[in-house]
């Protein structure tokens, strides 16, 4: 029988001891901050990066997630931060030696109401004059591209459309995590598990040093990507963010034969729905209303999320759950990211990425390496500053971005 | 699922409620004087404890009243309850009294050092 078992794959990465001191430290093992270390690495020449992780390297939402990556978003800033990223992912196998399992199924955004369809047809537009691939598609369309759906008229909210990106997919979340971490670790980062971040030694209001669970380790520069911990970090170092931190579900049914083509989601009747290449039902829901660190939530949301699975695909009926869990997410009160500069003196701060984040991972890593790198925010994350809140340039995607995040 | 308690229905599951973020934000009182900092503070910069927080519930499916609980972020518990008006409890100082009855937090005296900032001055 051990024949019949594959090799066990060599370790992709070392784990050393933190050394006393680098360029700069990266608050946060997960997709952002491997990716952030990524970018510091192979485009600015950084290397003497530590990546801190405070469990294990992408145990928080990098595992947690539904896997989805789209960039539909409405507004310009948005779509260009996104897209970038989408197109970051389409070069990233290649990139990181590594298939990852990117599949480019594309994603369906249902429309339920005369209102749904007039926002989704605006989105269309806007995607479209941003040179994003984006269509409006009717029922027929939809059920073309995904047979198991039903747009029967005798359901509470029959599907009147959809917009459809072609380009957009999902990729296998771990091994998007291994794949970064694998060209971090060759390229010279120390990636550093079971390492909490106690503390931020600053002088003159600047930050010189972390403290942590193992010791402390001077950086000449830190950067945060401590998701749904943004808030806890930013403490810790002496200052606010707009965040608040909400459990988020997602759940599997257990294997089936591959039924779902495509990624389905719809913001009315809060699911989205995908299939992985193994074969499970992969369903998210919306936040849990509370603010929490639990990394759980209540089973009505669960339920609720089923019960509009299933009204959509009846033949879900016959699946079963094979498992549910929670993360935590930040989210701001705009939907929108932060990816910035922060009050301390080189520490900077990725963060607020709420429900959406794993599909903005290689984005994120590119524009906030280029802002750790040079001081400067690069052009698509300008915008996306936490003085935002203060000049009133907010960018609202709440109800805008294809779902609410 | 939520066992929460009204302070003035009793203990009903969480889908009776809605959330409505962090307790004692008060309008600034005079938001003209505010500087954008502070009224930035004021509209988009909440509280985010992992821990005990003090927040708004209101009874939708019941007797559609507002009211104040401290809850644990990290472990869900809902450690009191209390009226709109009333101080927050100071539950570090009375672990005995950490309970979700609605006597004891009531009665509970708060002092304002436990009062979050809302970013008002």
């Amino acid at each position: 029988m051990a024949d019949l078992l594959p090799e066990h794959p060599d370790f992709l990465w070392h784990n050393p001891e933190p050394k006393s001191s680098y360029d700069v430290v990266i608050v946060g093992g997960g997709g952002h901050g491997l990716a952030t270390a990524y970018y510091l690495a192979s485009r600015h020449g950084i290397t003497n990066v530590a990546v801190l992780e405070r469990g294990w390297l992408a145990g928080g939402n990098m595992a947690r997630n539904t896997t989805i990556i789209r960039s539909n978003y409405l507004w310009d800033e948005s779509a260009a931060i996104y897209e970038h990223s989408l197109k970051l992912w389409e070069g990233l196998p290649e990139e990181l030696d590594y298939d990852f399992l990117f599949s480019q199924r594309g994603v369906m955004n249902l429309a339920h109401t005369l209102q749904d369809v007039r926002e989704s047809v605006r989105r269309v537009n806007a995607n479209k004059l941003n040179g994003i691939d984006a269509e409006w598609i009717e029922p027929e369309q939809v059920k073309e591209l995904c047979p198991i759906i039903n747009i029967g008229d005798d359901i509470r909210y029959p599907i009147m459309g959809a917009t459809y990106q072609p380009r957009a997919g999902i990729a296998k979340h771990d091994h998007v995590a291994w794949a970064f971490a694998r060209k971090c670790d060759e390229l010279g980062v120390d990636i550093i598990q079971n390492c909490a971040v106690t503390g931020f030694v600053q002088d003159g209001g600047r930050v010189v040093a972390v403290e942590t669970s193992r010791g402390r380790i001077n950086a000449g520069k830190v950067g945060l990507c401590g998701a749904g911990h943004s808030s806890v970090l930013a403490e810790l170092a002496g200052f606010r963010l707009p965040i608040q931190s909400h459990p988020l579900q997602a759940l599997v049914s257990e294997l089936h034969e591959q039924v779902h083509p495509t990624v389905v989601m719809s913001n009315h009747v809060h699911v989205y729905v995908s299939q992985a290449h193994k074969g499970e039902l992969v369903m998210g829901a919306g936040v849990d209303a509370y603010n929490g660190y639990g990394q759980r939530g209540a089973f009505h949301v669960i339920e609720q999320q089923m019960a509009a699975a299933v009204e959509l695909f009846p033949i879900f009926a016959r699946a079963h759950v094979l498992r549910t869990w929670g993360g935590i997410v930040d989210v701001t009160l705009d939907a929108s990211p932060i990816v910035s500069k922060t009050p301390v003196d080189q520490l900077y701060v990725n963060c607020g990425w709420g429900t959406g984040g794993f599909k903005g991972t290689p984005g994120a890593g590119f524009a906030f390496a280029h802002t750790i790198a040079t001081d400067q925010p690069h052009p698509l994350n300008e915008p996306f500053s936490l003085e935002r809140f203060e000049t009133g340039a907010l960018i609202d995607e709440h109800g805008a971005a294809a779902v609410a995040h | 699922m939520l066992l929460i308690e009204c302070p003035h229905c009793g203990p009903r599951n969480e889908t009776e409620y809605h959330y409505g973020g962090e307790a004692h934000v008060p309008y600034p009182q005079d938001p003209f004087q505010l500087t954008d900092q502070q009224w930035a503070e004021y509209l988009f910069y909440r509280s985010n404890p992992k821990g005990l927080i003090a927040e708004r519930w209101v009874h939708s499916a019941g007797c559609r009243r507002w009211f104040n609980a401290v809850r644990d972020t990290v472990t869900y518990e809902v450690k009191a309850v209390y009226r709109v008006g009333d101080p927050r409890p100071s539950l570090d100082d009375h672990p005995a009294q950490t309970t979700t009855s609605t006597t004891s937090s009531t009665s509970t005296t708060g002092t304002s050092s436990t009062t979050p900032t809302g970013g008002t001055s």
